[in-house]
């Protein structure tokens, strides 16, 4: 009894310690960028102080263009990554269980992967002009890689050993996919997800910027064409705000879906 | 010379109070072949990190060539037993064995002799320019000694080293080890947690009791010198000797049953 | 006969889409999808030696200095975060939020602080790769195996050996996975900055053809830039081969026991 209290009471210390240090870091932050302007560490014209920041974001906040644009942002996210997602793990099931056309289109592969997505900017501008379909379009094809890498990845990973007891039960090929392969993959799966879900994010906030498709993007490039400095850091906030529920929601996921798999139970241990 | 007094520890570091080692007081003279076993879970790892001063002591000292242990003292090289993880994957074995040289700031040449010499001495002149994960797990093992030995210490630790080696290749590395002893005439004490082993190689073998841990029985191996796997084992003084610490152990694994040392 | 048949397995589809698009697009009417025949003339034409000395090199040049910057700073952040324990926890969540930010939103705001000159394109580039390279280092030196580190406590390895040879290698493979991670960014920085905020560079180039309506020179520039990100994808897996043979050699060696 006496032994659990005392244990209970010092992980709750340090993850209390941990907090607080954390709570502090992120205060200490603001902090910085709140004095550094105002003490002419960096122009205070061009980086605004943290509350001034906060002012125009509030002031965003009243505007319908500012929710239209938001909105249309998440939306042009969400199409291109379940694009990718889709089309991703369809193709990379097929290749990782048929071994011949894995070696067919491996060369293939390996030169349209590193070719950087916004090598496509001028492309997509001169077929599609400044419109979403520009930015899905670059979307889709950074966030496919990420996704088919994992799963081609992750359906190779079967166990040899699972592969034969299917064969020998006679499975037919659907079975040994919802049985077998997607089980195993399912882990790579989420990672790709996680992967994907950044870059997505990462280009359609690039194809609004350059491009200039509907969205924040766009927003923060409109308003540092007129000098509206405070609002393209506002906008710029609202962009990191977006990255850290992205990052938590895929957290999530991948909690729920592999709450059985052991990396995730091991992340869980040092976490805590 | 090794000296463990009043040796107390006690761990609290998972919220927990477990009592490691319970009162441990033995001295090991210069030169000697001391053996540890004890029951599974009886704290030898332990003993041995504190002996290291890998790990502070609760209560009580441990003094190594007189001086007390607060760090890791010089003078003494420890061979762990979880050889795949305590040799540099990333260095090649002669790089293993000359980076503790380098660390003291030796001379090229000099580290050069050393680690041959030693590589020789533990049977793998021609491995040099390998990576240790290109070996297999006992000669992995022989690394591991081999760097030990070219530190030149006054003390060697081993902490169950063979535990995870197959049966034929613990008996080359058993015989390695005693002519190692002899040849370079080291203080060394072998923590084990098999009997035959404990008694094959020790000049001397000290019982542990289970945890608490405290000296259970101290016995001296009065088997000649020179063995061999196959006279030393069929020896009737081998098994009586074997005999009496199987007993030991059996009776200090369940304390209670009989009263526990208060 | 087999090496005929890897053979064909290894170039046989790439071969068959480049005749596709060739014979494909042959006396394309297309005035935005010309033919690859006219896009090769082109690219042979637009970048000659002069032109890669004026437009790509200065390019190349600050896509690699600020991928390195980025990546030293990267490592030598990540393992003084790392080692400490309390700077871990007083930093983490900054980090975090710092790596949330989509990278290319740093373009406007460096313009703002420091105009369009090559300090801004390599500020961009380090401030937006040095992210994966700093949380995956902090994830490897935290995660180095004990028995290493006891094994250096017991020889007395410390100090800069201690740190050569054991913090940095036993965390390397984290590094490069972050530094992979880092190096497509470093290209997509390195083109939008030129696209968004310069006179000069490859991005810039390759839009100068678009709003010129150059578009046989424009698909050229599109082929450059994506040459350009195989042949740095190539050397990165050369770098990764030298600096970590021994970690997949490790490994391939687990598999087989």
């Amino acid at each position: 009894m006496v032994a659990v209290a005392a244990r209970t009471s010092r992980v709750t210390g340090r993850r209390f310690r941990s907090v607080t240090l954390g709570v502090l870091g992120l205060f200490g932050f603001a902090v910085a960028l709140e004095v550094a302007p105002r003490i002419g560490v960096v122009p205070i014209d061009f980086a605004p102080p943290t509350s001034q920041i906060l002012v125009a974001l509030g002031e965003q906040f009243g505007e319908s263009s500012f929710w239209t644009a938001l909105l249309q942002t998440l939306r042009t996210w969400a199409i291109g990554l379940a694009i990718a997602m889709v089309a991703g793990i369809v193709i990379g099931v097929l290749l990782g269980s048929l071994p011949i056309v894995r070696a067919a289109t491996a060369t293939t592969i390996e030169f349209l992967r590193p070719i950087p997505s916004v090598a496509l900017i001028p492309l997509v501008i001169v077929l599609y002009g400044p419109t979403v379909k520009s930015t899905l379009v670059l979307v889709v094809y950074a966030a496919f890689w990420q996704m088919l890498i994992q799963v081609v990845h992750g359906v190779a990973d079967v166990d040899p050993v699972a592969r034969d007891t299917a064969l020998a039960f006679r499975l037919s090929p659907w079975a040994r996919v919802r049985y077998v392969v997607w089980p195993t993959a399912l882990p790579y799966v989420i990672t790709g997800f996680r992967l994907a879900a950044s870059v997505a994010l990462i280009l359609t906030i690039t194809g609004e910027l350059v491009i200039g498709s509907p969205g924040i993007g766009k927003e923060i490039d409109n308003a540092q064409q007129s000098n509206a400095v405070r609002t393209v850091y506002a906008l710029i906030v609202v962009t990191g705000i977006l990255g850290v529920l992205a990052n938590l929601l895929t957290r999530l996921v991948e909690r729920k879906v592999l709450s059985w798999h052991p990396s995730t139970r091991a992340e869980e241990v040092t976490v805590a | 010379m090794l000296e463990v007094k009043n040796l107390h520890k006690v761990y609290d570091g998972h919220g927990r109070r477990v009592t490691a080692v319970g009162d441990l007081t033995f001295s090991v003279p210069e030169g000697q072949f001391a053996c540890v076993v004890g029951p599974s879970g009886c704290g030898k790892t332990t003993l041995l990190r504190v002996m290291a001063g890998l790990l502070p002591a609760t209560s009580g000292e441990v003094r190594v060539q007189d001086t007390p242990v607060t760090a890791p003292p010089p003078g003494l090289a420890v061979v762990f037993q979880e050889y795949g993880r305590s040799l540099f994957p990333w260095l090649r074995v002669r790089e293993n064995v000359e980076l503790p040289l380098k660390a003291q700031g030796m001379a090229r040449a000099e580290r050069r002799e050393l680690a041959t010499e030693a590589l020789a001495a533990v049977g793998l002149a021609d491995a040099h320019s390998a990576y240790p994960w290109q070996l297999s797990g006992g000669m992995q093992q022989r690394v591991a000694i081999a760097r030990a030995i070219a530190y030149q210490p006054r003390v060697l630790l081993m902490d169950e080293p063979f535990a995870a080696v197959d049966a034929q290749t613990r008996a080359d590395l058993e015989d390695l080890v005693r002519s190692v002893w002899k040849q370079f005439g080291v203080t060394l004490l072998f923590v084990t947690h098999d009997i035959d082993e404990a008694v094959y190689l020790g000049q001397r073998v000290i019982v542990l009791s289970a945890s608490p841990t405290t000296v259970a029985q101290d016995l001296t191996i009065d088997l000649p010198a020179e063995r061999d796997q196959l006279t030393t084992r069929a020896d009737p003084r081998f098994t009586e000797l074997r005999g009496q610490v199987y007993a030991r152990i059996q009776k200090v694994k369940a304390p209670a049953s009989e009263g526990a040392p208060a | 006969m087999r090496y005929l048949q890897r053979a064909v397995l290894l170039i046989g589809l790439p071969v068959l889409l480049l005749a596709a698009w060739w014979f494909g697009s042959a006396g394309s009417e297309d005035f935005y999808r010309p033919s690859l025949s006219s896009i090769v003339d082109a690219f042979g034409q637009t970048w000659t030696w002069e032109m890669f000395q004026q437009q790509v090199f200065p390019s190349l040049w600050r896509l690699v200095v600020g991928y390195l910057l980025a990546v030293l700073v990267g490592v030598a952040l990540g393992v003084l975060i790392g080692t400490f324990r309390s700077v871990r926890s007083l930093l983490e969540p900054v980090l975090e939020f710092l790596r949330a930010f989509p990278p290319p939103v740093l373009v406007p705001v460096a313009i703002l602080l420091s105009g369009i000159g090559d300090r801004t394109k390599i500020l961009v580039i380090v401030f937006g790769c040095v992210w994966p390279v700093l949380l995956n280092t902090i994830e490897g030196v935290r995660g180095r195996d004990e028995v290493l580190s006891d094994t250096c406590r017991s020889y007395g390895i410390t100090g800069s050996l201690r740190l050569r040879h054991l913090v940095l290698r036993a965390a390397s493979p984290q590094i490069m996975t972050g530094a992979r991670q880092a190096l497509p960014l470093a290209i997509i920085l390195m083109v939008i900055s030129e696209m968004m905020a310069a006179n000069e560079g490859l991005g810039f180039t390759v839009l100068q053809f678009q709003r010129g309506f150059q578009i046989p020179e424009m698909w050229s520039g599109v082929l450059l830039l994506g040459v350009i990100g195989i042949v740095l994808s190539l050397l990165f897996r050369l770098a990764e081969r030298s600096l970590l043979g021994w970690y997949h050699g490790q490994r391939a060696g687990q598999r087989e026991w």
